[in-house]
């Protein structure tokens, strides 16, 4: 009979000791910094929006934000969550356009983008994508093709008589073919990444543009209310 | 039970060893994930090498003053803990910088931590030496894998783009090669380097041993 021997247990308490004491050490350090950078890169995440509210809507010299409440009516709030609007008024505190954040699917990964809407004039007045990742060199045009951004001076989303829909949904069509004002004029090798802004636009624009023209009286007189 | 210290070199030697003997990227073709998706631009590939370098040279030190007091059937698992929470902090870091960049870096800032480049060193060299040489070790590791990071980054953006460093450099009317950004670029780019760096050793190499076989 031959006996084997067991190989020896390693002690459990230097493992359990070292991988707790790591634990509690990269706990520490990571709360520190999440809390000296959290401030900093809320500003940073403001001022990206307050750069890109002033963008997309160039006549605007003041924003004030704005919560949809209850679906109905809009209040003016000065840190809220959910469905934020930004109304922009020039120096004669005159609403000059509402800037509203918008996101869907693109090529790669969501887009997200802030487009301005001129009341007066029923038109998109200006566009700009927030976050995306489409692919560099020919999804990303969408940030840097001029003529791509030119469709975006006057997109045409007038209402119907009922006040509720849209006349014309927003359409992106192939690059050169743009015929009616509420087109969008495509960008060949980024197909799909300047549909994506198209129908983002279109859903957003079918849901909020009706709401801001039934209750443009708000905006424009909490906007006056909230002037400093 | 810690694993025993190895036997001391040169200070210079463990710094310089990264830089070209031991290059992480055109000698130990370490970490292609980072070095083939984010060196499109000249900029994303700095950012993204000194990204690597802090995280590398911060989990260095800490593996290495801790190396007497992880066992060794936990030292994965901890080192991995160490390295993920200063890519965490890189991640905070970067954002508080410049969201621009933030943005541009994407998921790749977080994805340091499976850099095989960064386990590599902590496991094989900063867990058997002393913090001044851990540090280093780090130093020379990072400064190549950054260097090797902007020559494919400069040459991608040059000839994708046009430009290096946002700076625009052929007049209009040049036509960028588009595919030197896309993924397929970063392979012909590597590619590239690789034959230039190995054509480099080889010649190097051949010399020395024509100067041995010459009679004086």
């Amino acid at each position: 009979m031959t006996e084997t021997t067991q190989p020896a247990r390693p002690p459990v308490w230097p493992m359990y000791r070292s991988l707790v004491g790591i634990g509690v050490l990269c706990a520490v350090l990571i709360v520190l910094v999440f809390d000296g950078t959290r401030p900093i890169i809320a500003r940073n995440r403001a001022e990206a929006l307050e750069r890109a509210v002033f963008t997309v809507l160039p006549d605007a010299t003041r924003r004030v934000t704005f919560a949809l409440v209850d679906e109905r009516r809009f209040e003016p709030v000065t840190n809220g969550s959910g469905s934020l609007l930004h109304a922009g008024f020039d120096a004669d505190d005159r609403l000059v356009g509402v800037a509203v954040e918008a996101g869907g699917m693109g090529y790669a990964d969501t887009i997200s983008l802030l487009y301005g809407y001129s009341p007066a004039a029923e038109t998109i007045v200006g566009m700009q994508v927030l976050t995306s990742k489409e692919t560099p060199g020919l999804g990303d045009k969408i940030q840097t093709d001029e003529d791509f951004l030119a469709n975006f001076a006057a997109l045409d989303v007038k209402l119907d008589e009922t006040g509720t829909t849209l006349r014309h949904r927003i359409e992106t069509v192939k690059q050169g073919t743009k015929s009616e004002p509420w087109q969008i004029d495509g960008i060949t090798g980024a197909t799909i990444s300047s549909e994506a802004i198209g129908d983002i636009l279109a859903a957003s624009s079918a849901y909020w543009v009706p709401l801001i023209r039934r209750r443009l009286e708000d905006l424009e007189t909490g906007g006056i209310d909230a002037a400093p | 039970m810690p694993l025993p210290d190895l036997p001391p070199t040169t200070p210079t030697d463990e710094f310089v060893k990264g830089l070209w003997r031991e290059n992480p990227v055109f000698v130990q073709v370490l970490g292609m994930c980072p070095v083939l998706a984010v060196s499109n631009s000249a900029v994303n590939a700095l950012a993204m090498g000194l990204a690597t370098t802090f995280v590398m040279l911060m989990s260095n030190l800490l593996v290495s003053s801790l190396r007497n007091f992880i066992p060794k059937q936990v030292r994965i698992a901890s080192y991995i803990l160490i390295i993920a929470t200063f890519v965490t902090i890189v991640d905070y870091v970067i954002a508080a910088i410049s969201l621009e960049l933030y943005n541009a870096l994407g998921a790749f800032i977080s994805l340091i931590v499976v850099n095989c480049l960064i386990l590599g060193r902590a496991e094989a060299f900063a867990s058997k030496h002393g913090i001044g040489m851990a540090a280093l070790d780090a130093l020379g590791m990072g400064i190549g894998f950054t260097v090797a990071l902007l020559c494919l980054g400069g040459v991608r953006e040059i000839l994708g783009s046009g430009s290096l460093f946002g700076v625009a450099l052929f007049p209009e009317a040049f036509q960028p090669w588009v595919v030197m950004i896309l993924p397929g670029g970063g392979f012909f780019t590597l590619a590239g380097w690789l034959l230039l760096i190995n054509y480099l050793k080889e010649r190097r190499e051949a010399a020395s041993v024509m100067l041995q076989e010459t009679p004086e």
